[in-house]
């Protein structure tokens, strides 16, 4: 039986470029749905990761309780500096409490080569924040001193918008700025932002409270984190909640991803069932054109089933090219391409790179080897069902 | 048209493959359908924009407020002839944040800067003077289930009432409509009274989100919008006045090119049917060589030979796209009441019928041309004689 397949298939095989026109067709069809399913996946999984690779799980965030999102916080100064001085909050060597009591606002900056604005977040810091944040480094020039308005730009920020290049000003409001450093944090969403020192952002900005405060636990661990919460929850001067940074961070990319995913998977199911078709027709085409050779071989003494095998080998075979193919282009044209779009939940921009993963890959192509064998199984049927009277008869 | 049972014949002569063929067809011009509604959709805002309309929000960037004060100086510039103003709420209902927009709004003056809205003349009358007045637009009160006359409890992430309070509660007295389909998903807001709403809050008094200007002449749009910031050029709250086009444009070049993201799409989708459709034709043609050469025989001239072979690729096209098209059509009236409000409705446009048939024109006459003209060109006694 193996032996019949492997010599049908390969009878099959060789004989395959006299049917090149149509094994393209099943091949560009498939390379079609593949490449459009990884290239918005990875659309979606560049601006996931982006959001999950931010914050660690020992730092929490403190939004006003029934905010979901920094923008529509606020924290008032007194609190802020009270939250700070929890006891589940981490010091420093000189006892300084590890918290960062932090402005969020919204600026408008173009991106390069364009005019119209874009919400880009530009965070006002405490000190602290770089000691809180170790991940982040500066790449270019230097920080930003205290109490001059000077800002440091996220990479990706840098990369997207125009003007923020080290020694170029920035006019917001009635205050001019100058950029002072480039800094990157791991790809993360804070790479998106400007940061400059809270107080002065708060002159400049005039506002009178805070947006968050994100501090770094003394204890890690949910017993610590609990503690905390608790802490917080039970005084009743706070109207808080605490949130471990990842977990709210997640939360961020909920709507967005969900949304590019739905448009990902929908586009793509349409086309592979339009592709389905096309695969059905290319393998019907190539079992009527090898009737009498079919039904030769039956004559002779093969069976119907590796007749079937045989034609669902040629059809995944054709569609493991296309997917590869098509995963391939994607991978080429969409990895690491750069680009930022509003985050509905923050309504702020946050840059990404597209990410084509091995996982993403894995799916394309699994995608193709399903179209391949829906567009494969009934043409197979049909060619070992097919009576071999009647099919020799077309001689 | 009394060739039409012959091109049926023709296009029909092996069953399965042209109703395969057709089936992806169909479906390319579905997902046309699908794709390019919500580009339409996406696209709406700077489409139903009104010429006569300018909208003032804060110069460096949206979220700051404007002081309330400033809507008596910009009601006397000339070219003006209506102002409202509206403020963002912060919406989070049912725990969901920013499940739709609520503005605070002066009933009046919002609902004549926006004529096309439709409500109700007692329902417009009730929210003028219901302080905790609420009105809704209609597919999000479908949406919820809302009646008439209850309560709406929403939450507000922003704004906390004078004890701390985030929770507010307001009486729904109107439902707003409107008739235009690509206008209808602008009406997905809830709108409450500003009077009520800043008495009652915490902080930020005295202050709103961003001004509507209706203008007499639309030609005047720059310039007025122009005056409008130079009177409040060095103060402490400098605006930015714009046409609402340039605003929802800028606005949707925030989320990105959706655009260009939906054309490449549908050039995958419409190349991948290029060489299907392409690839069949040219092999339905090949076998049919020496019934072409009959029809020659029988008095078929060069030309028409090959209009029968190019009108059969248009009727393909035309009869697939037709039916993706329609069934685009059909697919998105229970798509809408599914979403029902978080998000704008779809609908297949004239504009996306236009270009459908124009795509599909142009991809007939793609495939066609080529097995057409090799019609044209085929030689009565090489084809009966079985030579190529």
């Amino acid at each position: 039986m193996t032996t019949q397949i492997v010599q049908i298939t390969l009878m099959n095989l060789r004989n395959l470029p006299q049917r090149l026109g149509a094994s393209l067709v099943v091949v560009i069809g498939i390379v079609g749905v593949v490449g459009v399913l990884v290239s918005i996946l990875a659309l979606s999984e560049g601006f996931r990761h982006t959001l999950a690779s931010t914050g660690r799980s020992h730092r929490v965030i403190m939004l006003r309780s029934g905010s979901d999102a920094e923008l529509s916080s606020g924290v008032p100064r007194d609190q802020a500096t009270l939250l700070g001085n929890l006891a589940g909050v981490a010091r420093d060597a000189g006892g300084r409490p590890l918290a960062s009591a932090e402005l969020m606002v919204m600026v408008d900056l173009p991106r390069r080569g364009e005019t119209n604005p874009n919400n880009v977040p530009f965070r006002g810091v405490q000190p602290t924040a770089f000691a809180i944040r170790d991940e982040l480094t500066i790449v270019e020039g230097r920080r930003f001193e205290r109490g001059v308005r000077e800002v440091i730009v996220g990479r990706k920020a840098s990369q997207q918008f125009a003007g923020l290049s080290v020694g170029s000003r920035i006019a917001f409001r009635d205050s001019d700025w100058t950029v002072v450093g480039i800094f990157q944090s791991g790809g993360d969403v804070h790479e998106s932002e400007i940061w400059a020192d809270a107080e002065v952002a708060m002159s400049a900005f005039r506002r009178q409270g805070y947006q968050s405060v994100t501090a770094t636990l003394a204890d890690g661990s949910a017993a610590g984190f609990t503690a905390l919460k608790d802490a917080v929850s039970r005084d009743r001067r706070f109207s808080i909640s605490v949130l471990r940074e990842p977990e709210y961070y997640a939360k961020q990319a909920k709507i967005l991803s969900g949304l590019i995913n739905g448009l990902g998977y929908t586009v793509a199911a349409f086309m592979a069932i339009g592709a389905m078709f096309g695969a059905l027709n290319c393998m019907y085409s190539a079992v009527a054109s090898r009737q009498v050779e079919i039904a030769t071989l039956r004559a002779i003494g093969f069976g119907g089933t590796p007749v079937v095998v045989s034609v669902m080998i040629e059809a995944l075979l054709l569609a493991l090219l296309g997917g590869a193919v098509g995963g391939a282009l994607a991978y080429l044209y969409c990895d690491g391409a750069s680009l930022s779009t509003l985050n509905f939940n923050t309504f702020s921009q946050v840059a990404f790179d597209l990410r084509v993963t091995s996982t993403l890959l894995v799916q394309g192509l699994s995608w193709a080897l399903g179209i391949g064998a829906a567009g494969g199984l009934f043409p197979a049927i049909r060619a070992a069902r097919l009576p071999v009277t009647v099919a020799l008869r077309a001689l | 048209m009394r060739y039409l049972p012959l091109l049926w014949a023709g296009l029909f002569r092996k069953k399965t493959r042209t109703i395969l063929t057709l089936l992806s067809v169909i479906v390319a011009f579905l997902l046309f359908g699908l794709l390019q509604a919500v580009k339409v959709a996406f696209e709406s805002g700077a489409d139903t924009a009104d010429a006569k309309r300018l909208l003032t929000t804060a110069r460096y960037s949206i979220i700051e407020t404007l002081p309330i004060s400033y809507l008596r100086r910009i009601e006397q510039m000339p070219g003006v002839v209506g102002v409202a103003y509206a403020e963002w709420f912060g919406a989070k209902y049912q725990n969901e944040s920013n499940a739709f927009p609520v503005f605070a709004v002066d009933p009046g003056r919002y609902l004549d800067a926006y004529p096309e809205f439709t409500i109700p003349r007692d329902q417009r009358q009730a929210f003028a003077k219901t302080r905790t007045g609420a009105v809704a637009g209609k597919r999000l009160a479908d949406r919820f289930g809302w009646k008439l006359g209850q309560k709406l409890p929403i939450s507000s992430e922003i704004h906390p009432k004078a004890n701390g309070d985030l929770n507010w509660e307001f009486d729904l007295v109107g439902i707003l409509d409107a008739e235009d389909p690509a206008v209808r998903g602008n009406t997905d807001v809830v709108l409450i009274g500003a009077e009520y709403f800043d008495e009652a809050r915490q902080t930020g008094k005295g202050r709103t989100g961003w001004y509507i200007e209706r203008i007499a002449d639309p030609a005047q749009a720059k310039t007025i919008s122009a005056e409008i910031d130079k009177l409040f050029m060095n103060s402490p709250d400098e605006t930015k006045t714009q046409p609402e086009k340039e605003f929802a444009v800028g606005f949707a070049k925030q989320i990105g090119d959706m655009g260009a993201l939906v054309t490449r799409i549908l050039a995958a989708v419409f190349f991948t049917i290029l060489i299907l459709t392409g690839n069949i034709m040219a092999q339905s043609i090949r076998e049919r060589t020496a019934e072409l050469a009959i029809l020659k025989t029988v008095g078929f001239s060069d030309g028409k030979a090959t209009a029968l072979v190019l009108a059969e690729a248009v009727l393909l096209l035309f009869m697939g796209g037709g039916l993706g098209m329609v069934m685009a059509a059909a697919l998105l009236p229970p798509l809408n009441g599914a979403t029902g409000g978080r998000f704008p409705p779809l609908f297949v446009s004239l504009g996306t019928c236009l270009i459908g048939a124009g795509i599909a024109l142009t991809l007939a006459l793609a495939v066609g041309l080529p097995p057409a003209l090799r019609a044209r060109r085929l030689r009565i006694v090489d084809a009966l004689a079985g030579r190529r």
